[in-house]
């Protein structure tokens, strides 16, 4: 809730939601209400050690005293969580800790590297079209909204079966889906900072459009932009386990979340937690996800002066 | 229409006419006690960093039908204080004191009874026509709504009384006006509007947040004009907020001078310009370029900030920057003193004009502190 | 004193939704002699800040000529263009949004010497430090810091040094203290009239605070509507107006002083400008003019000469006595 400032300026309200990620926030907010303060509460910070917990468990999956994610038969399928495997077997006796793991590195995998390509590409065709704007800038963003029109699941289908179902051929298609809204998300950001005195000053200084946009512009526009690309990592790893749930990810018997979720739905009866486990997980991080995200970007946003 | 100075007898004996829905005997009205009365109010922001003392100890009293100048900077408190009175401050603001409107206590009112009050008794015009006018609601509705909330009129007497207002306002075609949105209006017929809108129910008080700041010179001339009509006409008492000396010095009866959340100075307008006790008042004064001075004028600037106003000294808030300061001027803070005789109260050690006041300036002019440029940091 | 920038028929349009043209400056022509300060004042829309962006090229006139010692500005391209701007300097109204908000004050005022690759090293930083006391801040301590961190005032301040670090020769000042407190507006007036002695400038002050314009100016210029009313020393405007609109404005100002009596706005002043989308044929200002006649709907008046230095564009202009 803003308060004013001593010199007399009431502080902007954090911006509004994303609609995708309503829901999940919701739910997420309700956990924390109790802690909610401007700055990055103890919420946040939980988000982050899960984050952090799952990416150095996907990382160093292979030093862990793990059974292997692949072997069949280790014991009895559909063996329920407790006892000698600490998340139970799968239908055909694979450990499900092991896969869960396993699966947690193609979901980071996928979530960061096709994020990295969204940023790389997409940020550097909306950062020439805001900075340019006129021609150049109206026939980027056409060529952006053609993009967004796509329906990304026939998009994503045609892409993975065009070239072959890999890991990298999801990220390819994550990424390349994810190219359009960060094109536009960061076009208007930085159209907005374009517009700024300093911009104007820079160039009244001499400074060339290249330096402008490296060091005056880039500088501001980052950090709100990181935000919104954590939320953005959460949307990969869905679509990834929308696609793994479909068969369209990396081929059987590599372990992925939505994979195993799709391998244990005619289970669901009487083992429901191989499809269910993975599912939490999913959820969980997703979650962290994008509560992480949207913390730093109430923070970053209104200390920035992007106003 | 042009101005007029302002004389003490002036209010007294006038017939006031009557705008359809209010009437009101100017000569009835002066005998009751006071308007407003603000006993020791204080308004905090809790923040991070510790409690925001945006008005610490404000004390005034406004009769019927009279005007009173708050001057400050930004950081004075002066807006904080316009809103303290009204009881408009944000969720979390802290409030204390004392605020009555014509014997009545409005500080401690639940939402309510305080939303009766708004409009109908108190109203108030804001800086920003643009941010204050609702941009999606067109003119009419705008005006009409607080006409068939307070008054309980229908709605073809309150079109026609919105016609009215806006005529009176100065705004041309007004039938037309009622049914365009705030953006098709310029500037000053958007502050038009919200006169209108704020003078619509009759209130007996007008709290104009600097209601000029944000609009050309010409347009401010025409609008302060506007306000003046309109408080004559209808025996409005007005809280003249503004940062502008020079909109007071020709429009308010009586004038308070804010630093740093605090009332430094008052008295009657001719009074304060003519005898300045506090030596921040003379600061200001003497910081103004005018278009009377010839051109490279040296400005008398008084260097440095206004304090934090989380982090208070203990002594007097303007020491640091003034040019009269003595030590004991930083160990103990001065109070508001009154000269009864001629209502001029100062918050001053050693006041300017007085004996221990040239005193204390001729030793620091020997001791070469640094009075126009103090450091800044 | 020679004449350092002379500006010929300057003309801004630019393109406003449905198809319409604002007609933001309209012929505007006037010489700023080296070492002095004009002042441009004129209220909102009139076109003063549009008219110190076109000499500044950012962004270029639609039409008209701008001769900076002596070089025609509105025909240099790219590079060109850039190898001048050393020699031209603006100073914005707003002094937070003037900074950029991620980079610290010492980096703010060194940009310049980086862009132009001034100097080594140590130079530069004497040089950061020499602009930075200049104008009354301390490098050390606020060298380190971010602009959020300082007041509207500071931020001015640091505005300020970072126009002057590559020794330019004009100084193009957008309403530098029209946010700022009356105290700081001081500071900064005062800041700004030492600066110009310091390093040799030549200002031009844009502003609508005709005290603040009359206080810093050698000769003062209205604007009204994209156009020049009148031109004159600032003794000269303010004692005895020329035009009427010069007139109308000098008596809105408020003054600080009880017994004069406020806003003495003649009844013809009344009513809204019009629209820089649709000016007004012949005088501008003929739609609020008390004086206005046929004449002046027919033939548009020209700056003429009425006294030695005191221009004037009316048909019908106010009189020394009057």
């Amino acid at each position: 809730m803003p308060a004013p400032s001593p010199d007399g300026l009431v502080s902007e309200a954090p911006a509004g939601r994303d609609g995708q990620t309503t829901g999940v926030l919701a739910l997420g907010a309700i956990v924390v209400a109790g802690t909610r303060r401007r700055g990055l509460g103890i919420a946040f910070w939980l988000c982050v050690g899960w984050i952090g917990l799952v990416i150095l468990l996907a990382v160093f999956a292979g030093a862990l005293p793990l059974h292997s994610p692949d072997a069949t038969g280790l014991g009895p399928p559909r063996v329920a969580p407790g006892g000698r495997f600490w998340l139970g077997t799968d239908d055909l006796g694979r450990d499900m800790l092991a896969r869960l793991i396993y699966g947690a590195r193609v979901s980071m995998i996928v979530g960061f590297s096709s994020i990295a390509i969204g940023l790389v590409v997409g940020g550097t065709l909306g950062l020439i079209a805001g900075y340019y704007k006129g021609r150049i800038g109206t026939v980027i963003m056409g060529v952006v909204d053609v993009f967004l029109a796509f329906p990304a699941l026939v998009l994503a289908l045609a892409i993975v079966t065009f070239l072959g179902q890999s890991l990298q051929n999801v990220v390819i298609a994550i990424g390349f889906l994810s190219i359009a809204p960060i094109a536009r998300i960061i076009r208007s950001s930085t159209i907005a900072f374009s517009e700024r005195e300093f911009v104007i000053a820079a160039r009244a200084l001499g400074a060339r459009n290249f330096r402008i946009v490296t060091k005056e512009i880039l500088p501001n526009v980052v950090p709100p932009t990181l935000a919104y690309a954590l939320v953005y990592v959460a949307v990969a790893i869905v679509a990834e386990g929308g696609l793994s749930f479909l068969g369209l990810s990396v081929k059987p018997p590599t372990a992925s979340w939505g994979g195993m979720i799709n391998e244990g739905k005619t289970f669901l009866p009487q083992a429901p937690y191989i499809s269910l486990l993975p599912a939490a997980v999913m959820f969980i991080t997703v979650l962290a996800f994008n509560f992480a995200g949207d913390s730093l970007r109430t923070r970053l946003d209104p200390r920035g002066g992007a106003a | 229409m042009f101005g007029r100075a302002r004389g003490a007898g002036d209010l007294e004996t006038e017939v006031v006419e009557t705008e359809p829905g209010t009437a009101r005997m100017a000569t009835a009205e002066a005998s009751a006690g006071p308007l407003l009365v603000v006993d020791d109010l204080h308004v905090g922001f809790p923040t991070e960093r510790g409690l925001v003392r945006a008005v610490d100890g404000v004390s005034f009293r406004l009769e019927h039908g009279r005007t009173l100048g708050v001057v400050g900077e930004s950081g004075s408190g002066k807006t904080v204080l316009s809103r303290g009175v009204m009881g408009l401050l944000p969720p979390g603001a802290v409030r204390t004191g004392s605020v009555r409107f014509e014997g009545r206590e409005i500080a401690d009112l639940a939402p309510d009874a305080l939303r009766d009050v708004w409009g109908a008794e108190i109203a108030m015009v804001f800086q920003d026509p643009m941010t204050s006018l609702n941009p999606v609601v067109r003119i009419g509705r705008q005006i009409t709504e607080g006409l068939r909330h307070h008054l309980g009129m229908g709605k073809a007497e309150a079109r026609e009384t919105a016609v009215a207002l806006l005529r009176s306002v100065g705004i041309p075609e007004p039938e037309r006006r009622l049914e365009q949105y705030p953006f098709e209006l310029s500037g000053g017929m958007r502050q038009r509007v919200t006169i209108a809108i704020a003078i619509s129910c009759g209130p007996k008080l007008l709290l104009a947040d600097e209601p000029t700041t944000a609009l050309d010179v010409t347009v401010q001339a025409q609008i302060l004009n506007l306000l003046e009509d309109k408080q004559r006409e209808r025996f409005m008492a007005m809280v003249l907020v503004t940062h502008d000396l020079g909109v007071v010095a020709g429009r308010a009866d009586h004038v308070a001078v804010m630093y740093a959340g605090k009332v430094v100075e008052t008295a009657p307008t001719a009074e304060l310009f003519a005898e300045v006790r506090m030596p921040y008042t003379e600061a200001l004064l003497k910081s103004i370029p005018r278009t009377t001075d010839p051109s490279h004028t040296r400005l008398a600037a008084v260097g440095g900030r206004p304090p934090d106003l989380v982090d208070l000294p203990a002594g007097c808030r303007f020491a640091p920057r003034c040019p009269y300061a003595q030590p004991r001027c930083v160990a103990e803070e001065p109070p508001l003193r009154t000269d009864t005789g001629s209502g001029h109260a100062w918050a001053c050690w050693f006041p300017v004009g007085t004996p221990e006041g040239d005193d204390a300036l001729a030793r620091n002019v020997r001791a070469e502190r640094p009075q126009t440029l103090a450091a800044q940091a | 004193m020679s004449t350092l920038l002379e500006v010929r028929d300057l003309v801004a349009e630019y393109a406003a939704a449905g198809g319409n043209v604002v007609h933001a400056v309209s012929g505007v022509s006037f010489e700023v002699r080296e070492g002095e300060t004009l002042g441009l004042v004129g209220e909102s829309g009139c076109g003063k800040s549009t008219t110190g962006k076109a000499v500044m090229q950012m962004p270029r006139p639609t039409s008209g000529s701008v001769v900076f010692d002596g070089v025609e500005l509105t025909e240099l391209r790219g590079e060109e263009l850039r190898r001048v701007r050393p020699r031209l300097q603006m100073i914005f109204q707003d002094p937070i949004s003037s900074l950029n908000p991620r980079r610290r004050v010492h980096d703010i005022v060194g940009e310049p010497l980086e862009i132009w690759r001034v100097g080594s090293q140590p130079g530069r930083e004497a040089k950061i430090t020499e602009v930075m006391e200049a104008v009354g801040l301390d490098p050390a301590v606020t060298g380190r810091r971010l602009p959020h961190q300082f007041s509207g005032g500071q931020c001015q301040r640091i505005s300020i040094a970072r126009a002057l670090v590559l020794d330019p020769t004009l100084l193009i000042c957008d309403e530098p203290v029209s946010a700022l407190d009356v105290s700081v507006q001081a500071q900064i007036l005062n800041l700004l009239e030492d600066m110009k002695a310091r390093y040799r400038l030549t200002m031009i002050f844009i502003a609508h605070d005709l005290a603040v314009v009359k206080n810093v100016s050698d000769r003062v210029a209205v604007m009204y509507l994209g156009k020049l009313c009148e031109v004159a020393t600032p003794d000269a405007l303010y004692a005895a107006p020329a035009h009427h609109y010069t007139a109308a404005l000098l008596a809105s100002v408020p003054v600080a002083d009880p017994s004069v009596r406020p806003g003495l706005v003649p009844d013809a002043l009344r009513g809204e400008p019009p629209s820089p989308l649709d000016p007004p044929s012949g005088c501008r200002f003929r739609t609020r003019c008390p004086r206005a006649e046929e004449r002046c709907a027919a033939e548009e008046p020209l700056l003429r000469e009425q006294s030695p230095g005191h221009l004037v564009a009316c048909h019908f202009p106010l009189g020394p006595t009057e």
